[in-house]
C-alpha cells in the first residue's frame, strides 16, 4: 500500500466569472521515500493539487468536488480541521517557492524553528532549542546556536529556504511537499538546495511530492514525474523513461521547445497557442487545439481521455490524436 | 571597430565608514555589432549594474563607454537623455514594466514619438501597425489594456516599446525569465529573428546559461564586478577556462538525455 494515494482529486473555484476547475480528476500515489514530480505551466493546477492536500484552499470560493487522499488511515480531504492540524507540519510538512514571505520578518528564527516542535511534540522551551540548534547545523548553517537568535532578514535567500527545509523536517516528516523550492534561487544556490534536500530525504527516508515548472529541476531530483496540463495528468512516468519516450503531444511539445536541447540559433519549437482557460467547461481532449506534433483531428471531441497504463509505469492520457 | 566599447569601466558606491561597494570594477568588452552578447553572473554579481552604466543612468566611478565612436561619459546631462533612445530596456517583468493605464496604441505611440516627436495620424497609425506585426501581435488589440494580455504578449509589447526608437543598443535583463517554457522559446525565436532582421547589437542578461548558451554569440561571466571569462558561446560552455565559470556550468540542472 502506498504512503499517500489520491484518487480522482477535483478542486474546483466558485467565482464570479464561473467555475474555475484549477484540478480536474487528479489521481497518482506516493511511496515511502520516492521523490514524485508535478510538471508543468503556470495555470495548470500543480499547486493548487498540494494546497488541497493540507486543507490550505481558501474555502470559499474553492471546494474540493470530489476524490479522496489516502494517508495511513486517514483521508486528508475528509477528516476535518482537528485531525489535520495534528498532520500538517508534522506528518506531512510543505515549504514553499519564497522564503521571505513564508518565515515571519517580526519573529526570530528560534521562535519559529521550535513552534513545530512544542506544539507537535509538546517539547519544553530548552529541549526545543536545543534540538532547532542541531537542525539548523545539519541543514549547513555555520554557528547555528547564535544565527538561531537573528531575524529572516538577517538571512540571504538561499540561508533562508536552508531555514525552511531545517523547519520542515524537525519532526521528522513521511511527506515533504516542496512547491518550487528554489525557483527564487540562483543556479549555484538552487544546486545546493537540491542537493540538501536529496541528501536529508536519504537520512530520514522521507517521500518528497515535488512541484515546479522547470523539467531540467525535476529531471535530476525525481524518480517518478508527473505532467500536468489543465487540471489534468497528462503523463506520468519514471524519470529516465519520460525523457527518454515521451508519448504524450505535450509532453514531447515541451521537451521540443527547451533551448537546452538545441544547438545555437537553431529555431525553437514553439507550441502555438495558449493554455486553455480552465474556467470555461472543457470537453474532449484539452491539448486538442495545440496539438501539432499528434493528429489533432483525432483528439478525443467529447469527453476528457483517461490516464492509462501502456506497461512498465508509463501512464499515458489515452486520446488517440495526442498519442499520434 | 567595435561599436560599443567598455573600456576598464568601475562603478563604486560609497559606504559610511567603510569600504565602497565595488558593484563593477574594472570591466572592458567590446561588442560588434549585430552581436548578442550574454552575461551571465549570479544575483549581486554586478550585471545590472553594468548594464545601467552603460545606459549612463549611474554615473561610472571610472572608465569610458564608447558606442559608434562616440564617448558617452563625457557627454553633458542633457546630451546624455538625448542618446539615451540609443539603448533600450527589456526587462523581466512585463507585469511591471508596462503602464497598466495605457493601451498598447499608447505605449507604442509615446516610445515612437520620443525619436519622431511630429509622428502622428495615418504615419503614425502605420508605424504602430508595423511594430506590432514585426513582433507578433494582433492589429486588432490595439486598444487593449496591459492586463488583457498574457504574459508572453506583454512582453511583446515590451519589445515593441523598445524597438520603436530606433535602438543602437537593445540590453535585455533576464527577458524570459517569468515565463513559462513554451512562452520562452517563442520569445527567444522572436529575439532571435529580430536581432538577424534588424542587424542589432543586444546585451542578454541571465541566470540560465542553457538560455544564454541558446541565444548568445559570445559569452561574459561575471564574479564580484569583474569579467572572470569570455569567449564564443559554444567553447565557453565546453571548455571553461575558470573555475567560477566550471562551478557555475556544474550547478545547471542537466536534462536527461532524450530520444
Amino acid at each position: 500500500m502506498p504512503l499517500l494515494e489520491v484518487t480522482d482529486l477535483k478542486t474546483h473555484f466558485h467565482t464570479r466569472n464561473g467555475i474555475v476547475r484549477a484540478v480536474d480528476g487528479v489521481s497518482f500515489s506516493l511511496e515511502k521515500g520516492q521523490t514524485v514530480g508535478i510538471v508543468g505551466e503556470s495555470g495548470s493546477g500543480k499547486s493548487v493539487t498540494c494546497y488541497s492536500l493540507l486543507g490550505l484552499i481558501p474555502m470559499p470560493p474553492g471546494k474540493i468536488e470530489s476524490g479522496s487522499a489516502i494517508f495511513g488511515s486517514t483521508d486528508l480531504l475528509n477528516c476535518g480541521e482537528k485531525k489535520l492540524c495534528q498532520i500538517r507540519g508534522k506528518r506531512i510538512s510543505m515549504i514553499f517557492q519564497d522564503p521571505m514571505t513564508s518565515l515571519n520578518p517580526y519573529l526570530r528564527i528560534a521562535t519559529q524553528i521550535t513552534e513545530p516542535l512544542r506544539l507537535h511534540m509538546g517539547m519544553d522551551r530548552k529541549r526545543a532549542l536545543k534540538h532547532a540548534i542541531r537542525a539548523l547545523g545539519e541543514v549547513g548553517i555555520a554557528e547555528p546556536e547564535k544565527r538561531i537568535q537573528m531575524y529572516p532578514h538577517e538571512f540571504s535567500g538561499g540561508m533562508r529556504q536552508r531555514v525552511m527545509i531545517a523547519m520542515a523536517l524537525i519532526t521528522n516528516p513521511e511527506i515533504l511537499i516542496a512547491d518550487e523550492p528554489t525557483t527564487a534561487l540562483d543556479v549555484t544556490i538552487q544546486k545546493q538546495i537540491l542537493d540538501l534536500i536529496k541528501e536529508r530525504q536519504r537520512e530520514l527516508g522521507t517521500a518528497v511530492l515535488f512541484i515546479t515548472h522547470d523539467l531540467a529541476v525535476i529531471s535530476e531530483v525525481c524518480d517518478e514525474i508527473n505532467v500536468m496540463y489543465a487540471g489534468n495528468i497528462v503523463e506520468r512516468a519514471g524519470a529516465e523513461e519520460l525523457f527518454k519516450n515521451p508519448r504524450h503531444a505535450y509532453t514531447r511539445a515541451l521537451l521540443k521547445s527547451i533551448p537546452a536541447l538545441h544547438a545555437k540559433g537553431e529555431e525553437l519549437y514553439t507550441i502555438p497557442g495558449l493554455p486553455p482557460d480552465v474556467s470555461q467547461p472543457i470537453n474532449g481532449c484539452a491539448f486538442r487545439p495545440r496539438n501539432e506534433l499528434g493528429d489533432s483531428a483525432k483528439c478525443l471531441p467529447n469527453h476528457r481521455p483517461v490516464l492509462k497504463d501502456t506497461g512498465a509505469g508509463h501512464w499515458v492520457q489515452d486520446c488517440p490524436g495526442c498519442l499520434a | 571597430m567595435p561599436y560599443l566599447q567598455i573600456i576598464d569601466l568601475k562603478t563604486h558606491f560609497p559606504v559610511k565608514n567603510a569600504d565602497p561597494i565595488k558593484a563593477v570594477d574594472g570591466v572592458s568588452l567590446d561588442i560588434h555589432q549585430g552581436e548578442i552578447l550574454g552575461l551571465v553572473g549570479e544575483s549581486g554579481c554586478g550585471k545590472s549594474t553594468l548594464s545601467r552604466t552603460v545606459m549612463q543612468l549611474i554615473a561610472p566611478t571610472g572608465g569610458q563607454v564608447i558606442l559608434n565612436g562616440e564617448e558617452l561619459t563625457s557627454l553633458s546631462a542633457s546630451e546624455v537623455r538625448h542618446r539615451r533612445l540609443d539603448f533600450q530596456m527589456i526587462f523581466q517583468d512585463p507585469y511591471a514594466s508596462l503602464n497598466p493605464r495605457m493601451t498598447v496604441f499608447s505605449t507604442l505611440a509615446e516610445a515612437l514619438r520620443t525619436r519622431q516627436p511630429k509622428l502622428a495620424g495615418s504615419d503614425l497609425n502605420h508605424a504602430i501597425a508595423e511594430l506590432m506585426e514585426r513582433v507578433g501581435l494582433d492589429w486588432r488589440y490595439i486598444r487593449n489594456y496591459p492586463h488583457e494580455f498574457s504574459g508572453g504578449q506583454r512582453q511583446r509589447i515590451a519589445i515593441a516599446r523598445a524597438l520603436a526608437p530606433q535602438p543602437k543598443l537593445i540590453i535585455a535583463d533576464e527577458p524570459v525569465s517569468a515565463l513559462d517554457v513554451s512562452i520562452q522559446s517563442q520569445i527567444l525565436n522572436l529575439l532571435n529573428g529580430l536581432v538577424a532582421e534588424l542587424n542589432l547589437t543586444m546585451i542578454f542578461i541571465s541566470h540560465d546559461l542553457s538560455v544564454v548558451r541558446y541565444i548568445a554569440d559570445r559569452i561574459a561571466v561575471m564574479h564580484f564586478g569583474k569579467i572572470v571569462e569570455l569567449g564564443e558561446s559554444e567553447q565557453l560552455m565546453k571548455n571553461p577556462r575558470h573555475g567560477y565559470t566550471r562551478e557555475l556550468l556544474a550547478s545547471i540542472p542537466k536534462i536527461r538525455d532524450t530520444a
